[in-house]
């Protein structure tokens, strides 16, 4: 018989090898030697933690009760694995882009940070979580009492009490070392997750290794356990579809909002392609957990006598055949269960606690007292999380210790999965339901709590240790239809369906109700866009890498959230610390991140990475619901925005009439400028046709000087002409005058026609087309056409001040027009000038080498205007740059 | 009493009428077309007269006319000032900044040939 010192020698080696594990895997970690840590196969592994003390046990005492039912406990996860493996990945893709620590964490996240919605989760969790560790507890503690009670001790409730003590202590240091080394962004436990591992092909082998030993050994071979199988009641069909149904839901539902199992899905989730082989290799591992369930609670009813425990069949079975060193092996895999889900969930339920409750409330009283923030708030974070490790475990003892360690802890299993699965509604909503909000959130959850505390939490610690006898069979203060087993008069259900059923009934009514009447704050709507859509928004990096937004833009920002003074204060700090002169400091990911912390403070860690992504453009919202929170905020701040748009347009008004008073002091500078001008222009050719007349008149000379006298009174005559032509078009297009010609013409043979007349002949303009482009037809009368690419190619070569002057012209369809550019590689024109070239009577004062008096522009712009078109500058284009936009069929003078 | 005219003028048909006529009278005409560099070609070599031009390239006869008022060299040369600009205030501006005459144009060619001589011969 093996003693049971040897046995405690063996958990304690157990303990210490795990131990090592995880100590070595944490180290590999910390050293960056990540690798095969992150296997999908670790991963899958780390989920058997569903597989608790009460499944590795319980299963098969459930089946010796119950038959198939047990069944359901595995089919519900098997299905959310094969049938709903996109959800889940959408889960892992939301805990991972915002960085959810928790369960409590995530519902909180999604309808903007509530921090009342944090601490109901987190309630919610650890009422029904706490059951679930007594049962951890006591199971180990009894395995314990099995062996004890086999080697001829006599076991008392004050060993047992003992024990589990131990074990409880055991498991908070064990976790306090492990969970909560350091302190990690993501919450990751690399150690942890690889002892969990190990500890589930402990277990897997375990109950495989005593159904191997049960159908070979001690049946005789499969045959003959099937024969035996038939012969016993277990297969019988004994239960409602009704029941079926709502176990198969339960403990699909659990699966997904145990803490525990939230954590180690979404939490501890290193790549969410590890999903790909859990779903497969996930419903492998619990159809393996399940194969010897029946067998082993088959041949443990045969076996032993009559009243035996059957939750114990697993360890007593091997036993009552001597095989002891089965029964070790068999007792380790309980051991592990139990010790896996409890460390998980201790991890999973501090982080809330200490997150949600504690350091919420440690940071109000440090404000209440005055005291300055210190940057130090990390031990502050892992005290908090260590206290509330041991805080759950105690918990979880005093729970066992009041249950009396009874059989009322058995059936708590199911009450426990009801009481988490309260927070499904909240989270697939919060996942699924851009209208969900937190006030529905909470309403339901708040809902779904009271009512599963009343009709299966408080009658399950037995009749009148807290509901009394009378409100149980006629409803509290008489009220009938409140029994809790009977709400609203519906009687006859099996209670943990009537449980379910209501409870889940009302909280997603109150979910549903409360969210479409109530309007979620911009906070809100921005956080379920980044829930809803996390597909279309999220990035695997989290770190700020591209540096693209500009300081100002941050700034201004920043200013809007925390205020200026603290804002300027930030910024200017930044700046001096990087030793830069001026307010605003290089925008460094650092200091990113740094602004991002302070801003979380006021709006939130997500809505802080979203905005500052906006701008950063590294991640973040799309286009779409920035519009939606923008609408939002508009709708709120109504009032405010209106104020806003009239001082807005206020503004506008006086800047347009501050621009219109500076274009008309140009135009009238313009116009003296002109008088001086069209002046100047008029009286040179009229000084040489004067000038050289009196010489002619005056002097004797040779005939070849008198011809040549001649000629430039000839020509100076000619460019009079053409000044005064020049004043008459415009004329006579601005009173529209003018006769159009419709026609219809090749563009490339129109350029031609203007370049050729535009007298290019010298070379000293080069000219750089597009054949291709220009091979258009086009409707308009061409002849004005012509005379305004002439004077734009003419302007070209006369002002075109680079070494080798070039002109580009480029031809683009666009709609029903051509835009014609023209190009050139000169200085261009000043900012300031551009808009006034176009203006009649202008001419930059600065390019006095001009033949005409400053009239071709304004004449091109009003031909284009009779066209149909039009003519501007185009600002930055390394040059003098104009588009002429020219309608492909022109309609006519009449057709405007 | 030297004889060395310099005109500083954009207008080529101009140069030319100019350049005739005072040529015809005796005289030695440069000639100078920029404005920004017509300071320094005074410099180079200082005429006795100069005539200059309002609405030059690079820069404004008044300004060159302002930069010889106040150069040791140049501030004694006579200046005379012939612009197409005829406004009142032009000349006032040009009489005011040390002008020694101003003259628009149109200009009949003897009138410009007598006050040239006047200037020469003060």
């Amino acid at each position: 018989m093996v003693s049971f010192n040897i046995l405690i020698a063996v958990a304690l080696t157990y303990v210490a090898a795990l131990f090592t594990v995880a100590f070595i895997a944490e180290r590999r970690a910390s050293a960056g030697h990540v690798g095969w840590l992150q296997s999908p196969i670790i991963y899958t592994l780390s989920l058997s933690i569903y597989c608790t003390a009460w499944t590795f046990y319980g299963a098969v005492g459930y089946a010796a009760r119950s038959g198939l039912e047990f069944v359901t406990i595995y089919l519900g996860p098997t299905l959310v694995m094969i049938g709903w493996w996109w959800g889940l990945r959408k889960l892992v893709r939301i805990g991972r882009s915002q960085r959810i620590t928790s369960i409590a964490d995530l519902i909180s996240s999604r309808f903007g940070k509530s921090t009342v919605l944090g601490v109901i989760v987190t309630v919610i969790a650890v009422v029904a979580a706490t059951p679930y560790i007594a049962l951890q507890l006591q199971s180990v503690t009894l395995s314990f009492a099995v062996f004890g009670q086999a080697g001829g001790q006599d076991w008392q409730d004050k060993d047992l009490n003992a024990a589990a003590i131990w074990v409880a202590v055991g498991l908070a240091v064990f976790t306090v070392l492990f969970g909560t080394r350091n302190l990690d962004a993501n919450e990751r436990h690399h150690g942890i997750v690889m002892a969990i591992a190990v500890e589930a092909v402990v277990k897997l082998l375990a109950l495989l290794a005593v159904g191997v030993f049960v159908v070979w050994g001690v049946a005789g071979g499969p045959a003959a356990m099937l024969v035996r199988i038939d012969a016993s009641d277990i297969t019988l069909w004994q239960q409602s579809g009704g029941r079926w149904v709502s176990l198969i839901f339960l403990s699909a539902a659990a699966f997904l909002c145990l803490p525990r199992m939230f954590q180690v899905l979404v939490v501890e989730n290193a790549d969410e392609r590890h999903l790909n082989v859990a779903s497969w290799a996930f419903p492998l591992y619990l159809f393996l957990m399940s194969l010897f369930v029946v067998p082993i609670a088959v041949v443990g009813l045969d076996l032993l006598p009559p009243g035996s425990n059957p939750d114990l069949f697993v360890l007593t079975v091997p036993l009552s055949q001597g095989r002891e060193g089965l029964a070790m092996l068999s007792f380790l895999g309980g051991f592990s269960s139990a010790t896996s889900m409890v460390i998980v969930a201790t991890i999973a339920l501090a982080t809330m606690v200490s997150n949600h409750i504690v350091v919420p409330l440690w940071l109000h009283l440090q404000a209440d007292k005055g005291a300055v923030m210190s940057g130090d708030v990390r031990h502050v974070i892992l005290l908090a999380r260590r206290l509330s490790i041991a805080g759950v475990l105690a918990l979880g003892f005093v729970y066992y210790r009041l249950s009396g360690g009874g059989t009322a802890l058995a059936a708590i299993g199911l009450v426990s999965f009801t009481g988490a699965v309260q927070i499904l509604p909240a989270m697939l909503g919060g996942i699924f339901w851009r209208g969900a909000t937190r006030i529905g959130a909470a309403l339901g959850l708040l809902t779904g709590l009271v009512v599963w505390l009343w009709t299966l939490f408080l009658p399950s610690f037995g009749l009148d240790a807290v509901i009394s006898q009378t409100a149980m069979d006629a409803g509290p203060f008489g009220l009938h239809w409140l029994r809790p087993e009977a709400l609203f008069g519906i009687i006859g259900m099996d209670p943990l369906v009537h449980g379910v059923m209501w409870s889940m009934l009302l909280n997603s009514g109150m979910f549903i109700l409360g969210s479409l009447l109530s309007f979620p704050t911009p906070v809100e709507r921005l956080q379920g866009a980044q829930f809803v859509n996390v597909f279309e928004h999220s990035t695997a990096a989290r770190a700020w890498t591209t540096t693209s937004a500009g300081a100002e833009d941050l700034l201004i920002m920043a200013q809007r959230i925390i205020g200026s003074a603290e804002a300027q204060a930030i910024f200017q700090a930044e700046a001096v610390r990087q030793g830069k002169s001026g307010y605003l400091p290089e925008v460094t990911p650092e200091f990113v991140a740094r602004l991002e912390r302070q801003l979380a403070g006021s709006v939130g860690a997500a809505t802080a990475h979203a905005m500052v992504g906006q701008l950063i453009g590294g991640s973040g919202v799309s286009v779409e619901d920035l519009i939606a929170v923008a609408d939002e905020a508009a709708q709120i701040l109504e009032y405010s925005s209106q104020l806003e748009a009239k001082s807005a347009e206020q503004a506008r008004t006086a800047s347009a009439l501050r621009d219109a008073n500076e274009k008309l002091t140009a135009l009238s500078i313009q116009k003296d400028a002109f008088l001086s001008q069209i002046s100047h222009e008029l009286r040179t050719p009229m000084t040489s046709i004067r000038s050289f007349s009196e010489i002619l008149r005056d002097a004797d000379m040779s005939p070849q000087e008198q011809e040549r006298y001649a000629g430039i009174i000839h020509d100076e005559a000619i460019r009079l002409t053409r000044l005064l032509d020049d004043l008459l078009d415009l004329a006579v297009l601005e009173n529209g005058q003018v006769t159009l010609h419709r026609q219809t013409g090749n563009l490339a043979g129109l350029l031609d026609r203007a370049l050729d007349a535009a007298g290019l002949h010298d070379g000293a303009l080069e000219i750089v087309r597009q054949p291709a482009a220009e091979a258009v037809m086009l409707t308009s009368d061409l002849d004005r056409l012509a005379q305004v690419f002439i004077n734009l190619i003419a302007n070209a070569r006369k002002y075109c001040d680079a070494d080798r002057p070039k002109l580009k012209i480029s031809v683009r369809a666009k709609g029903d027009a051509y835009h014609i550019d023209f190009v050139d590689n000169g200085s261009g024109i000043f900012p300031e000038n551009q808009q006034l070239i176009f203006e009649k009577f202008s001419r930059v004062a600065d390019q006095s080498k001009a033949g005409g008096a400053g009239l071709g522009l304004a004449i091109c712009r009003e031909i284009m205007h009779r066209l149909g078109g039009d003519i501007s500058y185009l600002p930055g284009q390394y040059g003098a740059a104009f588009r002429v936009v020219v309608p492909k069929i022109w309609p006519g003078p009449g057709g405007r | 009493m030297g004889n060395r005219v310099l005109l500083i003028e954009d207008e080529p048909n101009i140069i030319e009428a100019i350049s005739f006529i005072l040529s015809r009278d005796g005289l030695t005409v440069h000639t100078h077309e920029d404005g920004q560099t017509a300071m320094a070609k005074v410099l180079a070599l200082p005429p006795d007269l100069i005539i200059l031009d309002v609405m030059l390239p690079g820069r404004s006869g008044f300004d060159i006319l302002r930069d010889l008022r106040v150069n040791d060299v140049t501030k004694a040369i006579p200046v005379m000032m012939l612009t197409a600009r005829g406004q009142a205030k032009d000349r006032e501006l040009a009489l005011r900044l040390g002008a020694s005459h101003f003259m628009t144009k149109p200009f009949s060619n003897a009138e410009v040939r007598d006050n040239v001589r006047n200037l020469m011969g003060a």
